[in-house]
């Protein structure tokens, strides 16, 4: 199904979403009717001990797990009315996930992780070039880094990579999958302050699921995940 | 904040089919030098082997063969010793001049030509070498390079034959019991591996004590066939090609290199194939990375597609150069077959049959869920 015009930046809503998985004979609940609104320009973290469904919550807002019941809008785009190929050109278009581990392709460099998305879009690698170099520069990747594969790469330099790939197709949403796990304190508190700046910066609507509670003072809002709940 | 330039309508993408995606191919190709170089090299010596089989088999078949693909004719009529059934075979095979009278006559038949045929040894300067002669009209003669069609008690000899035994025209020779004069140099013939000489059939007969020829060298108007003759004569008629199953030997000896050369084929399919599914599992992570940020399962097949013709491509040239000079020097020693033909159709299957095993291996792509990009359990 093709995707219908979209009018506004609306960012990301979800309506009553419940998902559950099968269990032996009965189904686990990973997500209880969960209702979660996030502006353009908000960041909003999702903390919560393991278990409890954060990362339920965010592959299903990345239109990766299709939801037993509910809304999942995307830029006012409801995902659950789209076919898997719509789906796909969805995320291409609208959703940018930074991964938790930081999931670079290991034969490309820098500038390449962000210029493969370039050739998935079947635009022009070659004049998209520049546009990659600025954004790795923005997140504090600029000079030689840009030409090194991740193995050449620090965590937290890898992570700047991650973020900078999942700007790249200026997304309305912007999903992010614990960024600091790989990370000392000081790395993940750069990491998060630099997803906020970029949170601004580019408008995105901003969910970061994470069980690190020290970096919660960064964020704009901070929601609790308990047992598939949200509060 | 406005996202400049972009459109408002999301729509699903595939590449066009004119645009085939290498972004992600032949940096990984680049990335894991190794691995790629040693499939490449494992495709080209396949192909390599796969160009000397062809060459050879080419080569087989034209030394137990050319002097019957060589003649102006089109159906070869095969008869058979009072008795005794028609069977398509040389050394079996025997016409009765009323047989060949009928087909003469025959309505559509502009030439029925007989074919004496036999073995037997030729001594020239006091070397001896195994020669199949063929007496036949001089019609039938392969293009003369010099000299003349040969009279009785004369033969025309191949051109290799006479550049071994430094014949030329006016040189006696022995062949079987007749001593013969060498009358021209034909272009190289031969049959069931020996080299053809050429003589008239009554002089074909005192040589090889024969009395009736061999089998008859038709030219039909339209390449239509006998149709009832066959029944009324005793005879067996087939067209040139499947006369050479009646070469002793030769069925046996084409299918066991034939049989080779697919085994080869297939093996080198499954090589690939196994290749690129080893490595399909191991970009898994990638793949879902890239079906996690918008990469379509077509993109991504499409994109290792190319990988693998790169990979088969490469090799399958360097193997063909390899076997192609490889034959130009084994054709001083055996029979071999190089031309561009013989090297670019097992260059070409290779390519083909690689790709068809990489598309088995590469089909897994659309099977990785992107939701593995995720991490762990979910």
């Amino acid at each position: 199904m093709t995707l219908s015009e979209v009018k506004t930046r609306t960012g990301l809503a979800l309506h009553e979403v419940t998902l559950t998985y099968p269990d032996g004979e009965n189904r686990l609940t990973a997500l209880d009717r969960v209702n979660l609104e996030v502006a353009p320009g908000e960041f909003t973290a999702v903390a919560g001990p393991s278990g409890s469904g954060k990362s339920s919550l965010l592959a299903v807002a990345a239109t990766l797990l299709r939801p037993d019941s509910g809304q999942v809008l995307v830029d006012g785009q409801d995902a659950g009315a789209l076919g898997p190929g719509a789906r796909t050109a969805l995320r291409r278009e609208r959703l940018g996930i930074v991964f938790q581990q930081s999931n670079l392709l290991a034969s490309l460099t820098a500038v390449e992780q962000l210029l493969v998305l370039e050739s998935v879009r079947g635009g022009r690698v070659r004049t998209a070039r520049r546009r990659a170099e600025e954004l790795l520069a923005s997140v504090g990747l600029d000079g030689a880094k840009q030409q090194r594969r991740p193995h050449q790469l620090s965590g937290g330099e890898r992570q700047r990579v991650n973020i900078a790939r999942a700007l790249f197709g200026s997304p309305s949403v912007l999903l992010v999958d614990e960024p600091t796990s790989a990370l000392d304190h000081e790395r993940g508190a750069q990491i998060v302050d630099l997803l906020a700046e970029v949170t601004r910066t580019h408008g995105t609507a901003t969910v970061m699921v994470t069980h690190d509670r020290d970096l919660l003072g960064r964020v704009d809002r901070v929601l609790e995940m308990q047992d598939g709940r949200l509060r | 904040m406005e996202r400049a330039g972009r459109a408002d309508k999301v729509e699903e993408y595939s590449p066009p089919a004119g645009k085939v995606p290498v972004f992600v191919a032949l940096r990984d190709i680049q990335f894991a030098k190794g691995r790629f170089a040693l499939m490449g090299a494992v495709v080209t010596l396949i192909t390599t082997l796969v160009v000397f089989l062809y060459g050879l088999t080419g080569g087989l078949a034209s030394a137990a063969s050319s002097t019957i693909t060589g003649l102006r004719a089109d159906r070869i009529v095969f008869g058979a010793p009072a008795g005794a059934a028609p069977t398509v075979s040389f050394s079996n095979s025997t016409v009765s001049p009323a047989q060949a009278a009928a087909f003469a006559s025959a309505p559509g038949v502009s030439s029925a030509r007989p074919l004496g045929l036999s073995l037997t040894r030729l001594t020239a300067s006091e070397a001896a070498t195994s020669v199949s002669v063929l007496g036949t009209d001089a019609a039938l003669l392969p293009p003369l390079k010099s000299g003349s069609a040969p009279a009785e008690g004369q033969l025309a000899v191949g051109s290799d034959t006479a550049a071994a035994y430094h014949l030329a025209p006016g040189a006696q020779v022995q062949v079987g019991p007749e001593k013969l004069t060498v009358s021209g140099i034909t272009e190289q013939r031969s049959f069931s591996h020996a080299p053809t000489v050429w003589t008239t059939l009554s002089t074909w007969e005192q040589l090889s004590g024969q009395n009736q020829p061999t089998a008859l060298a038709l030219s039909t108007a339209s390449g239509a066939g006998p149709g009832a003759l066959d029944a009324a004569q005793g005879t067996k008629t087939v067209s040139l090609a499947d006369s050479l199953s009646g070469i002793n030997g030769f069925d046996a000896e084409q299918g066991s290199l034939q049989m080779i050369q697919g085994f080869l084929f297939v093996v080198s399919a499954l090589v690939v194939g196994a290749f690129f599914t080893v490595w399909t599992v191991q970009r898994k992570p990638d793949i879902a990375v890239l079906k996690a940020v918008g990469a379509s399962s077509a993109y991504l097949v499409r994109d290792a597609l190319a990988q693998a013709a790169a990979v088969l491509f490469g090799g399958a040239v360097l193997g063909g150069l390899a076997g192609a000079v490889g034959g130009v020097f084994a054709a001083s020693a055996v029979p071999f077959d190089v031309s561009v033909l013989s090297v670019a159709v097992p260059v070409a299957v290779m390519v083909l049959l690689g790709l068809l095993g990489a598309v088995l291996a590469v089909r897994r792509i659309t099977a990785v869920d992107p939701l593995a990009a995720l991490g762990a359990s979910r």
